[in-house]
């Protein structure tokens, strides 16, 4: 079968659905397989002596980090409950748009029920909105300025792109371009995330709960509350 | 035939009413979005227009574009428009044959040289292959570039004969292309679809008669009249997309109420035709009334994007292969960086010892 590769003749839409798209998802697949074998492998040697349980200590954290801790809680519970917003109003979108699911069927064999276009609608201009407050504040507060790196700009710009596009072609706002093209870049922007994924910060979606289970699991053991 | 009575002539010579012609006016001059008042201008246009010698070219093709036209439109006023024209050459429908037919086309395109209006359905080999479709031992390549020489303006007929369609498709056997591929110097007018609507066949035809001019094309040469919108735009299912309601297979109950035919592979919001709003067999239905989604036969290359029945949505990434691979890569990459790590690790504490 030829499908998905390189035809003579083939437009954007064809390029994005096809290689672009088998190339992000190599590279992805490396990218991720890549850091977690690295890391699993380079695990540091423990030196001290265990004064607690790890597996308590790492299960602990994994539940208390999902709340703001009490000392911090006025300065960081804005962000905190706006991040819990994004995530949940991305995965609505992402998850139970009929499109994107379709796109999941394909790969799982399995499909599920969505919702109606007019939720998902509301909930991409939310995610949307809520990113747009978030970079307005990582760049307007400047101790979130100064401890920015370039990684969490180019994250950025690479989790809004899909909305930004998403919503484009979803909406018909083309600016003079074709829909097809802009159906297109939309799925292009994916590719980017795939390629970005692994090696910069949305590794996190991967990382989140075995870091903080090691962290909290290295506390416990010397002792210490994460 | 001559070229020399007018549209009007031919018309009335069929017992055509007046009425009858204006209501094909009317409808005409709605089709390529023209204002009411230019009705009338279509009507003394098309009425009074001469003749013009037609020659319709069948390269590497089915007939299925010339079926189109033929069977579903006898014996409506469009009919006789096309009548109207002075079609001095279809191998298959002209009564001559063998030599006869030759020195038709020979006739008509000698005699209006320069004016007459070429219509090409099918592919055209080229290359090494260039000899494999043939009509009385001339090649289909030697001819339309003999004969587009002559012509005013060139109208493609179907997906074929516009871009290449089912001939090339990958792996392109006979190394097929689309007249304007190879004609560069003469106006195109393409008019695709697998087969084309026969309303825009003769719309454009109409188009032509009325103005003497070529229409309003797209980025693909399309008239825009006629190919400016996508079928999901016009769809009459496409409330039930944005409700969210799916037929999921071709006889469960969403397919029954007339659902959205998008999980079913339905390419509607990535093709651009009228079948929407012209529908076929003289309005009566299309494909996605009847239930099938659209295969977007009126776009290039529309063989090779994949299954008909594959949503547009999903994409292809990849096969066991490719992910075995990606995955080895990544563990060795994984290894060497562990490795390296270790490495350093090791010299960093012989150090701290020493």
């Amino acid at each position: 079968m030829n499908e998905g590769l390189y035809f003579e003749g083939m437009s954007l839409l064809d390029f994005a659905r096809g290689p672009a798209f088998r190339w992000a998802v190599a590279i992805f697949i490396i990218g991720i397989v890549w850091r977690l074998t690295a890391l699993l492998l380079v695990s540091p040697k423990r030196l001290e002596p265990v004064k607690g349980s790890a597996t308590s200590g790492g299960v602990r954290t994994m539940l208390t980090r999902s709340a703001p801790a009490h000392e911090l809680e006025k300065n960081i519970i804005f962000q905190h409950y706006s991040g819990y917003a994004w995530h949940i109003s991305m995965f609505i979108v992402l998850l139970f748009f009929a499109p994107h699911m379709m796109f999941f069927k394909q790969i799982l064999g399995f499909g599920w029920p969505t919702l109606p276009n007019l939720f998902i609608t509301f909930f991409a201009v939310v995610t949307m909105g809520i990113l747009l407050v978030l970079l307005a504040r990582r760049l307007m507060n400047p101790v979130l300025r100064q401890i920015s790196t370039m990684d969490d700009y180019v994250s950025w710009i690479i989790a809004f792109l899909p909305f930004l596009t998403g919503i484009m072609s979803f909406t018909h706002i083309t600016f003079g371009m074709q829909y097809e093209t802009v159906l297109a870049l939309h799925i292009l922007s994916i590719c980017l995330l795939l390629v970005w994924f692994p090696f910069g910060k949305l590794m996190h979606a991967l990382f989140i709960w075995p870091s903080r289970y090691k962290v909290g699991a290295a506390f416990a053991r010397r002792g210490v509350r994460a | 035939m001559a070229a020399s009575k007018t549209v009007g002539d031919v018309l009335r010579a069929n017992g055509v009413s007046r009425r009858g012609f204006m209501k094909f006016c009317a409808a005409t001059a709605s089709m390529m979005a023209l204002p009411p008042t230019m009705v009338s201008a279509v009507a003394a246009a098309i009425e009074n227009a001469r003749r013009p010698s037609v020659i319709w070219l069948p390269f590497q093709e089915c007939t299925g574009c010339l079926e189109s036209l033929t069977r579903s439109h006898t014996p409506t006023v469009e009919g006789l428009i096309f009548d109207a024209i002075s079609l001095d050459f279809n191998h298959t429908l002209m009564a001559a044959s063998g030599q006869r037919a030759e020195d038709a086309l020979d006739a008509a395109v000698q005699e209006n040289w320069g004016n007459y209006l070429m219509l090409v359905d099918g592919s055209i080999p080229t290359g090494e292959f260039a000899d494999y479709s043939c009509t009385n031992g001339h090649s289909h390549l030697d001819m339309l570039k003999k004969y587009a020489a002559g012509a005013a303006a060139i109208v493609t007929i179907g997906t074929c004969a516009a871009y290449g369609g089912i001939g090339r498709a990958n792996p392109n056997p006979t190394q097929a292309v689309g007249v304007q591929d190879i004609i560069k110097d003469k106006p195109i007018i393409n008019v695709p679809g697998c087969p084309p609507i026969p309303t825009v066949i003769t719309g454009v035809l109409a188009h032509y008669l009325t103005f003497g001019t070529i229409p309003e094309l797209d980025h693909h040469g399309r008239p825009m009249a006629f190919f400016g919108q996508n079928i999901h735009d016009r769809c009459y299912r496409r409330p039930f997309y944005e409700r969210g309601l799916f037929a999921k297979t071709f006889d469960d109950e969403g397919a029954r109420k007339g659902h959205c035919l998008y999980q079913l592979g339905c390419k509607g919001p990535v093709t651009y035709n009228a079948c929407a709003t012209l529908k076929w067999n003289n309005g009566v239905s299309w494909p996605v009334q009847s239930g099938h989604g659209c295969i977007g036969c009126s776009e290039p290359n529309f063989w090779d994007k994949g299954s008909f029945y594959r949503p547009l949505s999903a994409a292809y990434y990849g096969d066991a292969r490719t992910v075995g691979i990606s995955v080895a890569a990544g563990a060795a990459a994984g290894l060497a960086a562990a490795a390296l790590a270790r490495g350093k690790q090791k010299k960093a504490q012989q150090e701290e010892k020493a």
